[in-house]
């Protein structure tokens, strides 16, 4: 007998048992798949905790509480007020005399006094009056008064504010909230869509109801202008250079080098970078969203490079020698065939690098591009890159860091508009990337 | 071996098309073309052969300067288009390669219709000045690939949808349209079936008659079928150039009869 017949008679390992190896070997696949499933699970129970935690208290952002008074005010009643000494006083008188007139048509009795009624709508004769005095043609005519109410009204309807938070407050009394309840059953208090946060600009510290995004909305669009116009042609002109012309040498690696470097830095280095050069040096205006843009582009353009070079090395190097052989420049090269392949991965990038750059904070913290911007809006929109503004993210950061609970919520609610600006800008990533994306 | 049928129809000596004198080539410090000189004959196809490495495909991208795109290559030596140095300082190497056309290895047309891969070099050439003349190029140059059969009714179809020897075809007919006087080809058939190689071969016989072809090729039978003349490299040195016939049946270098037996390589 041979070793080959020895080996022959020995039980052979069949395919069906499964060996101690193998058996080691599927645990471990199936221990890898279990930790990623895990991994996976444990990111989409955040992003739902984060999704959800922003739409429950950024949502009372956009809705706000109103009082609704039809009323008709005489010539007579005009006349009268205009003659008294406490001219808005007088308004208010008329205003509550109505509001008490409806409350008792709805066989609501309760004890309305004009104090009560201040705290739960502020000072109702300023605009009242002002109205009539703008529109004498109204006099005589029936108008529907929508006026906000006060902030822990509102906060009173939105949950923020109960009966046990007010036991001693300065500004509310229990009995005001029993008023509120008995206009809210006659239909006179409600909550409506809040138009103002959408297109207002920023109020006072002690007037959340009043304070919109729409200002710095209008910042962020200026800015995001101008770091589209400059980051796009220099950076996209940048990367086609350095990929395609440059020559390897010891100055382009240094310049590599530091591109990557640029795009680690922190964004606040950028700010200092922005209030020394171009507000100090250069005397552009503060807070301006030129000034602001600016500095954007400087921290986008390396985050803009290097996705750009990316999607240019990936075009096969046989498109290049197949231009080439025919006959084509170098720069035909790069533009007729090049570019066009490396045009989604560059699109994907730049819109990456703007997303970025519309969520940024800290430097338009340094360049002043914070704070209350109430001048000039809605007017001053053409002149928008050099007036004072402010810019989402800062907006945000504005209202967060103020007292008045009432703008916690406008804080989540400004978070809402800028994640819908930043979606919206993502979804057009990909779309683009397919609509350009081609295949060799 | 039967399929080493030789061309044996040539009856004159062309002019030379190419001539190179003394040609050194280093990659860096890497020496890898030494000391070529070489005829390379209008209206004729030249075969180079040779084992991998041995930097065949290195000389035959000098030929249309495409060596300038790689950083460390550096180039020694002249090489004389119909009596010019290609290597000039004067020349502009997009201008001579419009004249010398390449054909590579593996099949890369454009990602873009089969009509804008012919149509791609004359139209940066400014050869057709009507959508007409521009159409005539097309149709000529893909009916001399071969192509025109298969591809007249998708000329808006993708190149790229083609099959692999159809692609080939195209990128020839993509390089024939400019109206090269030389045709560099860098092993065409590497990476197509034996049918779709038979057809460039056959295309290649007739390209003979307009253009002076140099092929790169691995395979000597085809060297043998399509080349009259045959250049054999070995390690950077042009060890044997002569008459195809000649090399295959009666190698004056015993590397060169090593190679064509298969002993070295």
């Amino acid at each position: 007998m041979t070793d080959t017949n020895a080996s022959r008679t020995a039980p052979k390992a069949s395919l069906l048992t499964i060996d101690s190896h193998t058996k080691r070997r599927q645990a471990a696949e199936k221990r890898f798949r279990v930790y990623g499933i895990v991994a996976i699970v444990i990111g989409m129970l955040f992003l739902a905790v984060l999704a959800v935690s922003i739409i429950r208290s950024g949502l009372p952002a956009f809705t706000k509480t109103i009082v609704e008074v039809e009323f008709t005010l005489t010539q007579d009643e005009f006349d009268a007020a205009e003659k008294q000494l406490f001219k808005t006083k007088a308004y208010a008188g008329y205003f509550n005399a109505a509001l008490l007139t409806k409350l008792r048509e709805q066989g609501l009795d309760v004890e309305v006094d004009a104090k009560a009624i201040e705290r739960i709508l502020g000072k109702t004769g300023g605009t009242i009056r002002e109205f009539y005095r703008a529109n004498t043609e109204q006099i005589g005519q029936p108008v529907a008064f929508k006026l906000a109410a006060a902030s822990r009204v509102d906060g009173y309807f939105k949950g923020r504010v109960s009966r046990d938070t007010l036991q001693d407050s300065r500004f509310m009394q229990l009995s005001d909230l029993d008023l509120v309840d008995a206009l809210y059953s006659a239909g006179i208090i409600r909550q409506v869509f809040n138009w103002t946060f959408i297109t207002g600009a920023d109020s006072g510290v002690d007037n959340p109801g009043g304070a919109g995004i729409g200002a710095s909305v209008v910042g962020s669009f200026f800015m995001m202008l101008v770091v589209l116009g400059l980051s796009l042609p220099i950076g996209v002109a940048a990367s086609i250079y350095l990929e395609e012309f440059a020559p390897q040498n010891r100055i382009t690696d240094f310049i590599e080098v530091n591109i990557s470097n640029l795009a680690a830095v922190p964004s606040i280095v950028y700010g200092i970078l922005g209030l020394s050069i171009f507000i100090q040096v250069m005397h552009l205006p503060q807070s301006a969203p030129l000034v602001g843009g600016l500095v954007l582009t400087l921290m986008t353009l390396p985050r803009i490079i290097i996705p750009a070079r990316a999607a240019l090395k990936a075009v096969p190097p046989s498109i290049r020698d197949a231009a080439l052989g025919v006959g084509a420049s170098k720069v035909q090269t790069v533009f007729h065939h090049v570019l066009p392949l490396a045009t989604p991965g560059i699109l994907t990038g730049l819109i990456i690098g703007l997303g970025q750059a519309l969520g940024e904070t800290a430097p338009l913290l340094l360049i002043g591009m914070v704070g209350f911007v109430a001048r000039g809006y809605p007017d001053g929109f053409i002149a928008g890159f050099t007036d004072p503004n402010s810019a989402m993210p800062a907006q945000i950061y504005t209202w967060a860091a103020r007292a008045d609970v009432g703008f916690y919520e406008k804080a989540w609610g400004g978070i809402i508009i800028l994640l819908i600006f930043l979606l919206t800008m993502n979804i057009l990533a990909v779309i683009l990337r397919r609509k350009f994306e081609r295949r060799w | 071996m039967n399929d080493m049928r030789f061309v044996e129809t040539r009856v004159t000596t062309n002019e030379a098309k190419f001539t190179a004198k003394d040609v050194q080539v280093y990659y860096g410090d890497n020496h890898a073309i030494k000391d070529v000189s070489i005829d390379i004959e209008d209206k004729t196809v030249t075969a180079f052969i040779g084992p991998s490495g041995c930097g065949k495909s290195t000389f035959l991208r000098c030929l249309n300067r495409m060596n300038d795109t790689i950083d460390i290559c550096r180039v020694e030596g002249d090489i004389l288009l119909d009596g010019e140095d290609i290597y000039d300082k004067k020349v502009d190497p997009v201008q001579l390669r419009a004249r010398v056309g390449m054909v590579f290895q593996k099949p890369n047309p454009f990602p873009k219709s089969i009509y804008d891969n012919v149509a791609y070099g004359p139209r940066i050439h400014g050869m057709a000045r009507t959508r007409a003349d521009l159409d005539e190029i097309v149709e000529k140059s893909l009916r001399r690939a071969a192509l025109w059969d298969e591809a007249k009714d998708r000329l808006n179809a993708p190149g790229t949808g083609l099959s692999g020897g159809q692609q080939q075809r195209l990128c020839i007919a993509r390089a024939v349209a400019t109206e090269p006087e030389v045709l560099l080809m860098d092993e065409p058939c590497s990476a197509l079936d034996p049918i779709a190689t038979s057809q460039v071969e056959e295309l290649i016989a007739d390209l003979r008659t307009r253009f002076s072809v140099v092929i790169v090729t691995h395979s000597m039978q085809q060297a043998a079928r399509v080349s009259q003349k045959t250049a054999f490299f070995h390690l950077g040195d042009l060890v044997e150039y002569g008459d195809t016939g000649h090399i295959f049946t009666n190698p004056e270098d015993p590397r060169t009869e090593s190679y064509i037996t298969g002993r070295i390589g």
